[in-house]
């Protein structure tokens, strides 16, 4: 016989995964992607894959793995519903900025438009929740595809990409040479920076006497977290973060001042209305941030400082608008800058700080009633944590209490849908987050609606014996939508109630350890067990079914009428 | 900022890509935005193609389209433009049953008078072609109606802006890296 050095298409992709150092991938198989796990089966040892219980599993886990290691998260299914089960996670990164690569497996290319069994439009259906997407009919662009696909989704603003290959593509042989891409001539992945602008930025903070920092995820996945933590520390500026900018810098850092937002803390949501100066830092003013446009920070000079040019102006008019990466425009910042302190204007925020604390965190954090709440549960994880682990949650008012009171001492350890609000995140996303980064406690938070909607992933837990640890905050309801509907609907409660099954149960289904607690004096023990667990535990809280979070800006109201009760 | 609805002349240079159009209808679609007209060709660099895209809309909405679309991958650059900064034309298709022609004499005259040509002569029609601005080809259009037209058509904008938008630049800068 004579030697060839061709392969197939699906060999192809597997080596062009390898030759991106990818090491992990979560999927799920089916007819039109046989070829490629055909390929992986052979390649077991290099490559791992993760089989969740479902394809939207496996791109939360994707984002959780991307989101704590700061690599590109990995996923492939199969064509049709394969593809359309995948739809919610891509979205979800496209909004949140998280690198992926997705692989579908497509119908053979003379099927396509036959309406062939599981053919499905997934390029149609994904356009305009990708940064990019591509179908592949041929086995010879398999290489350049791949290889742009990874650039594309980590170069930049990071974002999903789908690359949709055809069976016959698959199968296909070919001769495999592979070179990474780094440019595209289309494609500009950080505006260059212009110093003009970082010197009017840097004289306008130098003459301010009242600035004020928002800062967000661009700042972590610029890994700019120290260039960030100095020049706040030389200009001596409060600064807030948003959710997705949470960890970027330390809880207890002096200058850290809390989050902003619909659920954010009370001084920055309404210092933002008093401040001369507000620098805006990888952050997008999405409208849980700002609240009402026609009254956010009207009195102050905005400075932007962002790497995707279509975010500048997009919802807020700025002055000064930086863009680039931050990792380059900081340093340049912190040399014209002044060393400052802001002392009174800083003890502003703690003023507002001891009546947030009075009226709202006493009570979560140090509760006088018999009920459990959300906040004292995240406030004992954080004493057994040291604030050393990684905290995966959910979307919900346990969200928000997880965001507001859970301390961070590392960066890339918050690991939440941020933009899509995506339930069902946080236990697929802790996987991923537990193979990122192995050596660390990870500790999903999840309400007990949202960990039904993903609930099946305890499967991948079983399987991988992957050691997450899981908390859910039952409060019987859709906690969230039920605040709502008590201030805004008048306590009509339309199907919020949840009657939930034995949990523990099903978690010792899946041979997973559990515990449900309803009582205090259990509280830090169960905490204590669970953390001290080498293997997943599960841990179920039966908090106050009907507590609400605060503070809160109403939807459409403006920041400064953030109400704490 | 006003909230005057103004039209724009939105063009795009693209890399020639099947999803593309998709993409950057999806851009409108996203955002509410009834597009006008849509026009793709070759553009005046090789495989390098031109969008004419136009829209009623508000400068400050026009300005973040055009960002989101200069954002796709394959798009080089996007500009916009108001009718003053640039130079367009429309071409317009009128069928008209031949009878006509010959029986009516003023339809000669209207068909001299607008400087349309006449494509076609058939037996049993004709077919007049049309170039100019959308108000030149409606006139001419409410000028012929009354004597019966077969079919009529009307392409979308083509247009050049009056400024350089020095394409090549754009790829040579980013293609020396
Ligand atoms: C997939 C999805 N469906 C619906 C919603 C709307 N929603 C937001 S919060 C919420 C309630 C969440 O309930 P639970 O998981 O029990 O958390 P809790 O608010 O009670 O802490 C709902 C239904 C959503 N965000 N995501
Ligand atoms: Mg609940």
């Amino acid at each position: 016989m004579k030697k060839t050095n061709k392969i197939s298409g699906s060999e192809a992709v597997i080596k062009c995964l390898l030759e991106e150092g990818v090491d992990i991938i979560y999927g799920y198989p089916g007819g039109a992607i046989m070829p490629i796990y055909d390929e992986l089966f052979k390649y077991e040892d290099k490559l791992n894959h993760i089989l969740t219980r479902h394809e939207q599993g496996a791109t939360h886990a994707a984002q959780g793995y991307a989101r704590v290691s700061g690599k590109v998260g990995v996923v492939t299914a199969t064509s049709g519903p394969g593809a359309t089960n995948l739809v919610t996670g891509i979205a979800d990164a496209q909004i949140d900025s998280t690198p992926m690569v997705c692989i579908t497996g497509q119908v053979a290319s003379h099927l396509l438009g036959s309406d062939a069994f599981q053919e499905c439009d997934i390029i149609g259906i994904s356009t305009p929740v990708t940064k990019w997407n591509c179908q592949i009919t041929k086995a010879s662009d398999i290489p350049e595809v791949i290889a742009k696909a990874f650039y594309i989704a980590k170069s930049g603003r990071p974002g999903p990409v789908l690359v949709d290959i055809t069976k016959d593509a698959q199968f296909e042989l070919m001769e495999f040479k592979y070179k990474k891409c780094n440019s595209i001539r289309s494609y500009i992945p950080i505006p260059k920076f212009s110093i003009n602008e970082i010197n009017k930025a840097a004289e306008l903070i130098n003459n301010s006497k009242k600035p004020f920092i928002v800062f967000g995820q661009g700042v972590i996945l610029g890994n700019a977290e120290s260039e960030f933590k100095q020049f706040i520390e030389k200009t001596g500026i409060p600064a807030a973060w948003t959710i997705l900018g949470l960890s970027a810098l330390s809880s207890d850092h002096p200058l850290n001042v809390g989050m902003v937002g619909m659920h954010g803390n009370y001084g920055p949501n309404v210092l933002t209305n008093e401040c001369d100066v507000l620098i805006a830092i990888g952050m997008r003013f999405d409208d849980r941030v700002t609240g009402n446009l026609e009254t956010y920070a009207k009195q102050a000079k905005i400075i932007h400082f962002e790497i995707d040019p279509a975010e500048v102006n997009k919802n807020v008019n700025v002055d000064i608008a930086v863009l680039g990466n931050v990792k380059d425009t900081l340093p340049e910042l912190i040399e014209l800058v002044k060393e400052k302190s802001h002392t009174n204007w800083i003890n502003k925020f703690h003023s507002f700080y001891k009546k947030e604390f009075d009226k709202v965190i006493k009570n979560d954090l140090y509760p006088s009633k018999e009920g459990l709440t959300m906040g004292e549960v995240i406030r004992e994880i954080n004493e057994i944590s040291k604030g050393n682990a990684i905290i995966v949650s959910d979307v919900g008012q346990h969200q928000m209490v997880t965001c507001r009171y859970a301390s961070f001492n590392h960066s890339k350890s918050n690991v939440t849908s941020g933009g899509l609000g995506t339930m069902g995140f946080a236990l697929p996303a802790a996987i991923g987050a537990k193979m990122g980064a192995p050596d660390r406690e990870v500790i999903a938070i999840i309400g007990d609606g949202g960990y039904q909607m993903t609930i099946q992933e305890l499967g991948t837990i079983f399987q991988t014996g992957c050691a997450v640890k899981i908390v859910v905050l039952n409060n019987e309801y859709l906690g969230m939508v039920r605040q709502w509907q008590q201030m805004f609907f008048d306590k009509r409660y339309a199907s919020t109630e949840m009657v939930n099954p034995d949990f523990v149960k099903i978690a010792k289904g899946y041979f997973i350890d559990g515990k449900k607690i309803k009582k205090r004096e259990n509280l830090k023990s169960s905490i204590k067990e669970m953390i001290n667990s080498k293997k997943p535990y599960f841990l179920e809280v039966c908090v106050e079914k009907e507590a609400n979070v605060f503070p809160m800006i109403p939807s459409g109201a403006s920041v400064s009428d953030v109400r704490l009760e | 900022m006003t909230n005057k609805l103004n039209t724009y002349t939105v063009s795009v240079y693209t890399e020639n890509n099947i999803g593309l159009l998709n993409r950057i209808s999806a851009i409108f679609l996203k955002r509410h935005v009834n597009i006008e007209s849509l026009t793709t060709s070759q553009s005046e660099i090789d495989n390098i193609y031109r969008f004419v895209i136009v829209v009623k809309v508000v400068e400050s909405k026009i300005k973040n389209i055009v960002k989101q679309i200069e954002k796709q991958i394959e798009v080089i650059a996007a500009f916009y433009h108001t009718d003053k900064e640039t130079i367009f034309l429309e071409t317009a298709l009128y069928k008209v049953k031949s009878k006509s022609l010959f029986d009516e004499k003023h339809i000669q005259k209207i068909i001299k008078n607008s400087q349309a040509n006449i494509v076609t002569v058939s037996p049993d029609y004709f077919i007049i072609e049309k170039t100019g601005w959308r108000e030149e080809t409606e006139k001419l259009y409410d000028s012929l109606e009354p004597y019966g037209l077969l079919q009529f058509v009307r392409s979308g904008r083509i247009s050049v802006s009056k400024e350089a938008m020095n394409i090549s630049d754009i790829l040579e800068l980013n293609t020396d890296k």
